[in-house]
């Protein structure tokens, strides 16, 4: 009556401490060069190497440009930290994967695709969107910059179980929605603190029909539900994905490990401490509203009320958020003027993401209000996309086609909306500011995004 | 690290709920090291000219440098960032109660020496209104597990034993598991057996370069 999460989890126990905490193996490390920097430099002051180097890799995504023929210096204070992962990661012996070379991209995009990431494995990253590996059955979760410096001399962290929460997601996906949709939906019914303290499941039908690539997007957004980590019992589907990847494991190797891997689920009688069932068949392509991803309105709907809302702190919150985002209350929210479409980041800039936004973008051009940008994910996805005259589409109907990384996402590089300005964003965080002081963003699908860019406003890519 | 024993002093209060990272210190400005306390709240602290907004109340007279922050329920959710817990103290504070915590940053605080306490929904609103009216000191007792209001109210608080202990002493948690790197060895020997297929990147590594 294990979990797939127990699975794991008591798998990696090195050590007991007693009280619900463990000395737990990690068996993967991801840096990236905004908090990479700062965990290798604490390490090497400490006399420190990594313990186990060939379990940590690194990649620049965070600080760095993604305008075309950008080097790691074009934006100067990211150039900074690039400059230091390089030096940091070469001191220490850390795998590093460049920008301009194979591998390169958002670290939970490139991990994945590299075959980094497999089944069974525990895997950190300093990123909170590290949950988004749990897609191929990984207990995948963030850390902050001090935990990294233990994971890295250690190979180790010392962790309290977290309590687990099931989410269980029924039925078919309808016209038009995809797992972007789903997530969002899903956060705006259970809201961003349901997760807390809890690691995540997702299962059920409309999961289990997922291509990795949704069920990446799906994980991604376990953190904007509170909860470290979110992951998915691997399946046929999985071992496909990951056969023939660079790091995975081949031939005799990998029939062992998926023999392995095929005992990873969560047992019929298992018990969790939350287990909710959504039946995903009436969801709608999805849009946030206001200043937190539980903000979350199908395209059909309208704004809150906050005369309507009996609690007053909710009231004051509810209010604060139409302010910022420069809505009314009781507005439909399709119709809203967009000046910014960001096409990007760790939640939807995959191969599968760029061509359902391309489908939609093809043959049309965009608002002549617009500003809209797609920031490939890695470099193997944009050289994908290349080949498959994905960018063409694009640039041809008025869209940026740029260098991958984070980008506009966080935008740690420099590349902000401007104050006041509306952005529909495929990213999975509208916080106040995020984008840029004052920056009002509308967290949607590719497929809505492009949508967006195209008519120049919030719209239903159903009526397109 | 600097032990966390106990802890006396006026508590400023911040009546919002879902507090996250990306408000508590924005990313472009957690660069700035050595000045994280300046950019800490900016969005909830700064008008856009730069000159403060009186509504936030660690801005108020009454509230300038106390050492104790009274939060609104998932202080500290979003990203990993640890820049934010920095920021929180280096504007001078060395313990936020809250009736929930983003599980990360919660982590994070434990590491810097930084008391994160999480109470129920009514006696973060007890200690809200104490605090609002600014009536007098907070005493918060770690080894004791207490805290206690300006008018006397106890209020005890659960914190994982490990967790109090680091705290207390001080702890460093790497030198504590290097001392235990044999154990480490020796799983890593039995797994490499099992699942020999995690330990192969260092053959493949040039593969892609």
């Amino acid at each position: 009556m294990a979990t797939l999460f127990d699975k794991i989890w008591d798998a990696h126990v090195v050590h007991d401490l007693g009280d619900d905490w463990a000395l737990l193996h990690i068996d993967r490390q991801l840096l990236h060069d905004l908090s990479g920097p700062h965990s290798l430099q604490a390490l090497l002051d400490r006399g420190l190497k990594p313990a186990d180097v060939d379990l940590v890799f690194a990649t620049a995504d965070h600080a760095v440009s993604s305008a075309p023929g950008r080097t790691g210096m074009t934006y100067p204070p990211g150039g900074r930290l690039w400059t230091a992962l390089k030096g940091l990661a070469a001191d220490a012996g850390v795998r590093l994967f460049d920008l301009g070379e194979d591998g390169q991209g958002i670290v939970h995009v490139m991990g994945p695709e590299l075959g980094l990431v497999l089944p069974g494995l525990t895997l950190i990253c300093g990123d909170s969107h590290t949950c988004t590996n749990g897609a191929l059955g990984a207990l995948a979760f963030g850390v902050g910059s001090t935990e990294g410096v233990h994971a890295l001399a250690t190979s180790t962290l010392r962790l309290r179980r977290p309590k687990q929460m099931r989410v269980k997601l029924e039925g078919r996906l309808g016209r038009g929605v995809t797992a972007k949709d789903v997530i969002l939906q899903t956060i705006g019914i259970l809201g961003t603190a349901a997760g807390t303290e809890h690691a995540i499941e997702f299962a059920g039908s409309a999961v289990e029909a997922m291509s990795i690539e949704a069920r990446l997007t799906l994980c991604n957004l376990s953190v904007e539900l509170g909860a470290r980590s979110g992951i998915v019992a691997p399946d046929e589907t999985t071992f496909a994905y990951i056969e023939g990847r660079p790091f995975a494991p081949r031939g005799a190797e990998f029939e062992r490990a998926v023999d392995h891997w095929r005992r990873l689920y969560s047992d019929a009688d298992a018990r969790f401490d939350q287990d909710v069932a959504l039946d995903v068949s009436d969801f709608g392509p999805t849009v946030t509203w206001g200043v937190s991803p539980e903000h979350a309105l199908p395209i059909e709907g309208r704004t809150p009320d906050p005369e309507s809302t009996p609690d007053p702190g909710q009231r004051g919150a509810i209010q604060a958020a139409l302010d910022y985002m420069g809505l009314q209350p009781g507005q439909p929210i399709a119709g809203a003027k967009v000046d910014r479409v960001f096409i990007g980041s760790c939640a939807n800039s995959r191969i599968s993401d760029l061509r359902e936004a391309a489908a939609i973008a093809k043959g049309h051009k965009v608002a002549a209000t617009v500003t809209a940008w797609v920031v490939p994910g890695s470099l193997a996805v944009k050289r994908q996309a290349e080949a498959e005259g994905l960018d063409e589409v694009f640039r041809s109907a008025g869209f940026e086609w740029r260098e991958p990384g984070c980008s506009m996402c966080v935008a740690a590089n420099g590349e902000q909306v401007a104050p006041g300005a509306r952005a529909v964003s495929t990213s999975n965080r509208n916080f106040v500011g995020r984008q840029g002081p004052g920056a009002r963003t509308h967290l949607a699908s590719p497929a809505m995004a492009a949508a967006a860019a195209i008519t120049g406003e919030i719209f239903d890519v159903r009526r397109l | 690290m600097t032990p966390f024993v106990e802890l006396v002093g006026r508590a400023a209060p911040l009546p919002l709920a879902n507090v996250d990272t990306d408000v508590i210190i924005r990313i472009e400005a957690s660069v700035d090291r050595q000045n994280l306390g300046r950019h800490a709240f900016a969005p909830l602290r700064y008008n856009s000219d730069g000159s403060e907004r009186a509504e936030f109340p660690p801005n108020q007279p009454a509230f300038r440098g106390a050492p104790i922050l009274i939060a609104g329920a998932n202080f500290g959710c979003g990203s990993s960032r640890e820049t934010a817990v920095w920021a929180i103290q280096g504007m001078g504070f060395r313990c936020v109660i809250a009736e929930s915590f983003g599980d990360i940053f919660y982590s994070n605080c434990f590491q810097n020496g930084f008391l994160p306490i999480r109470l129920s929904e009514a006696a973060v609103t007890d200690l809200m209104a104490q605090a609002q009216a600014g009536a007098g000191d907070f005493k918060i007792d770690l080894a004791g597990q207490v805290v206690t209001t300006p008018n006397g109210t106890p209020y005890r608080f659960d914190i994982d034993p490990l967790r109090r202990e680091g705290l207390l002493e001080g702890l460093d948690d790497v030198g504590f598991t290097l001392k235990q790197m044999s154990l480490i060895r020796s799983w890593q020997a039995r797994d490499r057996e099992e699942r020999p297929w995690v330990w192969a990147t260092s053959g493949l590594r040039k593969t892609t370069a």
